[in-house]
């Protein structure tokens, strides 16, 4: 659809650009997101759907397997006795950080365009969330007593040792998935209302009914509403951060060569945002386009998106080369033989595959083109998170499979059960995603509605006229048409 | 005690219910509907309307406080347990450390402290809204199922000392409701 040349103004008052195009009302808004959950189940979603809940399938297989057999199943060994398995956790909280930045750290710094994406990558960090706490939970071998890692009062009177970063990682991540849950609903209550509003069948207004908790867009529930809504953004920032640095001291409080390092912390970090972004964009290019979604979910969106990870992913490769510089300058050898035998060792290919995923092919974002290109974006975001997993692979086993002792050095190749599991977790994530598109509004319309222009309670006033036609008897230089949608 | 209060006016009517086709009408009549001194009302939006808890003369949520003192409890509980684990019920000597290597407790009281600020704003948030309430008089309006859409209401209900119920709808009529209900209790 053509956009008129008022539509393509920046918002004259707010100083904001154009985040929704088509110029909708309110209902239309509603319409987008609600009726395709309402309308009956299309072929394609199935399409989706079967091969997810296979692969989670498989993973009830594999899982089955290791618990039957032991942990022997994968291809771990002294000394690599941690392989993928923490590197498919470390994978899968990092995706899930994307979520919470989008959600909490957008929203404390005013970024009016997360309303588009948030509740969608909401979902996707408490979906890749789940599959990470799966891992930890599975590596330990003895699943029965995996209730140890919590300070449970117990007959044998022992206690977990509180000063190790294994159990802060165990509560990092399970106060993180809490929170994350607690973030979601809070912000689907709205929706959920909306949904029994519009309820056809007793049954949908039951379900959406029973979870909106007669929620009735009260002026004065909205007030603690948004107050709850801020104070847990501001809770969820430094959670964030805090999870994914809590992950990195799990190597970096070690001695290991590779491990013991002080850059950890903001290194992942960084890692995960870019990594999240680039799972949420490989989502939202399929969603928008499957939903009709691409005038609430516009170039635009992509554009910031693109620029996060160009940025973020700039970091890693500064954190790969200040890693490299450390170890030389460091004088200790043992921490620069490791950095050599990352880029030049057995394990090579997998650094260079890293290296070439995370910090050369990025570049390309350099250039509006590709940040507005949709295949551009899509293929760079699967590459980007090809890329992200072998940097938690290289990580982990390069610096595990050489020890001190040469006589105890060994080589790590995973078994069909090492692959059977992280195909199973992605089979796993896939079906909550699917699930979660069917069944719920995958964008939040009660946030979406608030930055089209007339929901501004000023909107129309004599100073907005004013300022709007001062603005348009201005030489047409600043403001920046959106992107595509011509 | 606010929690103490009846949540519903008795009485054959719950109120008069308003609507407005804009944010802007609304925002202007919830000026006027303060202005006259009304107390017991309420308006409806589908999404959070800039400013306009100030134009309904709303005083600040206490929600804040709430999410304070959960957080503090949690933070200090978190701190507490890990004292007493490693000092007093089962003290380990690891890597030669102190008993109570309180720098190394921080992490779980952090994480501690989030996770029971974060209830404490939900469940903050559900007590002073007083949700769930599935039931509610409003929702026996058939135009009142329009306020997660698109529809924009102002509610004034009968116990309200103002409350008339011809005069209060001829008030917002003159305020350019659309639309003006009685409704049953």
């Amino acid at each position: 659809m053509a956009q008129t040349e008022s539509e393509l103004l920046d918002n004259p008052v707010a100083g904001n650009p154009t985040l929704i195009l088509r110029s909708p009302d309110f209902h239309s808004i509603t319409e987008a997101v609600a009726e395709p959950i309402e309308r009956k189940t299309p072929i394609g979603w199935w399409f989706f759907f079967f091969p997810s809940l296979t692969l989670l399938g498989l993973l009830g297989v594999a899982v089955s397997w290791l618990f039957w057999e032991g942990i022997g199943v994968w291809g771990l060994n002294v000394p690599v006795g941690w392989a993928w398995d923490i590197t498919n956790f470390v994978f899968w909280i990092g995706i899930g950080h994307a979520g919470t930045l989008i959600s909490a750290i957008l929203f404390l710094f005013r970024q009016r365009w997360r309303t588009s994406i948030n509740r969608a990558a909401e979902a996707m960090t408490i979906f890749a969330v789940m599959c990470a706490l799966l891992f930890p939970g599975i590596h330990v071998g003895r699943v029965w007593v995996a209730y140890w890692m919590f300070p449970l009062p117990n007959q044998m009177g022992v206690w977990p040792n509180f000063r190790s970063p294994l159990l802060w990682d165990v509560f990092a991540v399970s106060v993180y998935g809490t929170v994350s849950i607690l973030f979601w609903y809070v912000g689907l209550i709205p929706d959920l209302a909306m949904m029994r509003d519009r309820a056809k069948t007793s049954a949908r207004k039951f379900a959406y009914g029973f979870f909106a908790l007669g929620w009735r867009g009260s002026v004065r529930q909205w007030h603690h509403y948004e107050s709850a809504y801020l104070v847990l953004a501001a809770l969820a920032t430094p959670l964030v951060l805090s999870v994914h640095s809590i992950v990195s001291m799990d190597f970096a409080v070690s001695l290991l060569p590779g491990w013991h390092t002080t850059i950890f912390p903001p290194y992942f970090v960084a890692g995960a945002i870019f990594s999240g972004f680039a799972m949420v964009l490989t989502l939202m290019v399929i969603c928008r386009t499957a939903f009709r979604l691409e005038h609430i979910v516009t170039l635009r969106h992509f554009d910031y998106m693109a620029k996060i990870m160009l940025v973020t992913g700039s970091m890693v490769g500064f954190a790969y080369a200040t890693e490299f510089f450390t170890a030389w300058y460091s004088g200790n050898p043992y921490e620069f033989f490791t950095f050599l035998n990352r880029a030049g060792g057995p394990y090579a290919w997998a650094y260079w595959i890293m290296v070439s995923c995370n910090v050369i092919s990025p570049q390309v974002f350099w250039f509006k083109k590709a940040r507005t290109s949709i295949p551009i974006l899509f293929v760079m975001s699967i590459i980007i998170n090809i890329g992200m997993w072998f940097e938690r692979f290289v990580i982990i086993v390069t610096s595990l499979h050489r020890d001190f002792l040469p006589s105890s050095w060994g080589y790590f190749t995973p078994t069909i059960w090492d692959i059977s599991c992280l195909l199973g977790s992605f089979g796993l994530f896939f079906t909550m995603f699917c699930l979660f598109v069917r069944f719920l509004p995958m964008v939040a319309t009660s946030e979406v509605k608030t930055v089209l222009p007339q929901a501004d309670p000023h909107h129309g006033s004599a100073p907005e006229r004013e300022i709007k036609e001062h603005r348009a008897a201005l030489p047409r230089h600043a403001p920046t048409p959106a992107p595509g949608e011509a | 005690m606010p929690l103490l209060r009846p949540q519903l006016p008795t009485g054959p009517h719950y109120g008069i219910l308003a609507e407005f086709a804009t944010p802007a009408d609304l925002f202007h009549a919830c000026e006027r509907v303060r202005d006259a001194g009304f107390t017991r009302w309420d308006a409806h939006t589908p999404f959070p309307v800039h400013g306009l808890e100030k134009a309904m003369g709303l005083r600040r949520s206490l929600l804040p406080w709430i999410v304070l003192v959960a957080g503090l409890t949690g933070a200090a509980g978190g701190f507490a347990l890990q004292w007493w684990v490693h000092a007093s019920a089962y003290p380990l000597v690891i890597s030669g450390k102190p008993y109570f290597a309180w720098p190394a407790m921080i992490p779980i009281t952090f994480e501690l402290g989030v996770l029971f600020a974060a209830f404490g704003a939900v469940l903050g948030m559900f007590g002073l809204n007083r949700l769930p309430m599935h039931y509610h008089p409003l929702f026996k309006s058939k135009v009142f199922e329009r306020v997660t859409d698109d529809a924009f209401f102002i509610s004034i209900e009968s116990w309200d000392p103002r409350f008339d119920s011809s005069a209060t709808g001829k008030l917002l009529e003159s305020l350019g409701a659309r639309s003006v209900e009685l409704l049953e209790s």
